[in-house]
């Protein structure tokens, strides 16, 4: 090994990995001048705190939401295209890039002016208006994962050797097409989980007290719980992203891994 | 996006967009620029460096596949964790700061600012590095062995082989991956504004100050300031779609 590889890469753990120590070193410490090292006080903080469950709950329901409308709107939609308008493949392409170039700061300064006036039960709820912009948000990652996933599969072959068995569409769907793609759209799932539980842009441009929004809260207000509190949501992300690495070995779940979280 | 062209009563109007070209609106998108241009020009280069050390021959296979793995989840990190990991690190109390200051060298008696522009571009290499690394990683495979081996067989020497043959097939793809480098950090607002308190004079903590704060004169500014980073972003995708199919040219 050659010894300016060995500098780079010595220089990047240290980058990479300080900040890291540096919040384990802060989550372990007690809120007073002078005290021992190392605590598990803060830990306890965040588990007997009322509103760390409450957003964290609305965080994963919101997540469990994006993905469950995600997919429905897009496996049946991406199946279609690839079996019968395989022209259209590069417009939705197209359009799956847009998030990219309307990044969440302006999204939500449109979707606010849009939506404005919509019923209470749509507007003023999570499960409305901020699922709608989840799946808006999620919708590239699901699209390119899903995409990768149906270009592995021979899609017209299964579809008619079950079709010729005699299967509705239901069943080609549900029981041919939905196994054979597994993987992909397990990897599109623990992205879209990645995303919204970091979500913070549209959350609080939109007044909605989601997880990140009580993270930012509490590191305004009390130091050292943050500490524990931001170390919970690294091994949060951690734990996604690994499970999303996972699935993606099998065939063709591999795509772009940038999230909207920043 | 039509908001951005209309006055309080709604009547179209251009002096929104007039607006962005003045004080204080046009320094706000200087910042912004001079962030997202010195953490994607500074990200590019040390991710190329970084990742070319972990691809070359001679670096044993697990560290760059731990590498990877690494960038695939830090490129995820960003927002509001990602601020707090830098305050516990290099902020007044941070564990950085403390070192140093027991070394005898005190950063913020030197001018040192988390909270500072400075501050803002250190946090955002945490994951401008990592996505330059994923990025550039298939192009740096794309340097083939042969074409060193041929190159020394010729007789050029390691700078030769960089100036004449490495760089120039590096180039479409680097400067690809600092424009995405650069429309990732244009974009970002969440780790800017914690590590602030919003502070900082960039666009996206300006449009939100017009939601979140008192100051709810008029919308349509925002609207305006929101327009303007939609189309610094769609020149970015105009320069960078060509420049990704040039470098295709040399990937497998």
């Amino acid at each position: 090994m050659a010894p300016s590889a060995y500098v780079w890469l010595l220089l990047a753990a240290a980058y990479f990995l300080i900040p890291l120590y540096a919040t384990l070193d802060f989550s372990l410490k007690e809120n007073k001048a002078g005290a021992p090292c190392c605590t598990a006080h803060n830990y306890g903080w965040v588990i007997h705190n009322g509103d760390f469950w409450h957003t964290i709950k609305i965080s994963f329901l919101l997540a469990l939401e994006t993905i469950v409308i995600s997919l429905i709107l897009f496996v049946p939609t991406i199946y279609w295209v690839h079996l019968k308008l395989p022209r259209l493949r590069p417009v939705i392409a197209f359009l799956a890039l847009i998030p990219f170039i309307v990044p969440p700061i302006v999204m939500v300064v449109g979707l606010l002016r849009t939506f404005k006036g919509t019923p209470h039960w749509f507007y003023a709820e999570p499960w409305g208006f901020l699922a709608g912009a989840y799946v808006i948000l999620a919708f590239p990652y699901m699209f390119f994962s899903l995409d990768a996933g149906f270009r592995s599969i021979d899609v017209h072959t299964l579809t008619e050797a079950s079709q010729s068995l005699g299967a509705k569409w239901t069943t080609t769907l549900f029981r041919v097409i939905l196994p054979n793609i597994r993987s992909a759209a397990l990897a599109a799932s623990f992205l879209t989980l990645a995303i919204v539980l970091g979500e913070f842009t549209i959350a609080n441009l939109a007044a909605f007290h989601t997880f990140p929004i009580f993270l930012q809260y509490v590191n305004e207000s009390q130091g050292f719980p943050a500490g524990a509190l931001t170390l919970l949501s690294f091994v949060i992300t951690w734990a996604a992203m690994l499970s999303l690495l996972l699935v993606g070995r099998k065939r063709g779940a591999r795509s772009a891994l940038i999230t909207g979280a920043r | 996006m039509l908001g951005a062209f209309q006055d309080k009563a709604d009547h179209a109007t251009l002096a929104n967009i007039r607006l962005l070209f003045q004080h204080p609106y046009i320094d706000a998108y200087k910042t912004s620029l001079e962030i997202s241009l010195v953490t994607a020009v500074l990200g590019g280069i040390i991710g190329l460096l970084v990742a070319y050390a972990a691809i070359r021959e001679g670096t044993p296979g697990f560290v760059r596949s731990a590498l990877t793995t690494f960038s695939g989840v830090a490129a995820n990190f960003g927002g509001i964790p990602l601020a707090f990991a830098w305050i516990a690190t290099l902020g007044p109390l941070g564990v950085v700061t403390v070192w140093l200051r027991n070394l005898g060298w005190d950063p913020s008696a030197h001018g040192f600012q988390l909270f500072s522009k400075t501050g803002v571009e250190i946090a955002y290499m945490y994951f401008q590095l990592p996505l330059m690394i994923l990025v550039i990683a298939p192009a740096i495979d794309g340097l083939r062995r042969e074409w060193r081996e041929a190159a020394a067989n010729l007789g050029a020497k390691q700078w030769q082989f960089w100036r004449y043959v490495g760089i120039p097939v590096l180039m479409p793809s680097l400067l690809g991956a600092i424009i995405l480098l650069f429309g990732n950090s244009f974009a970002a607002y969440a780790t800017a504004y914690s590590l602030t308190s919003g502070s900082v004079n960039i666009v996206p903590i300006l449009i939100s100050a017009y939601y979140t704060g008192n100051v709810l004169d008029n919308p349509h500014i925002a609207q305006a300031l929101a327009f303007g980073m939609f189309i610094v972003l769609a020149l970015m995708m105009i320069i960078y779609i060509p420049l990704q199919r040039r470098a295709a040219r040399w990937s497998k």
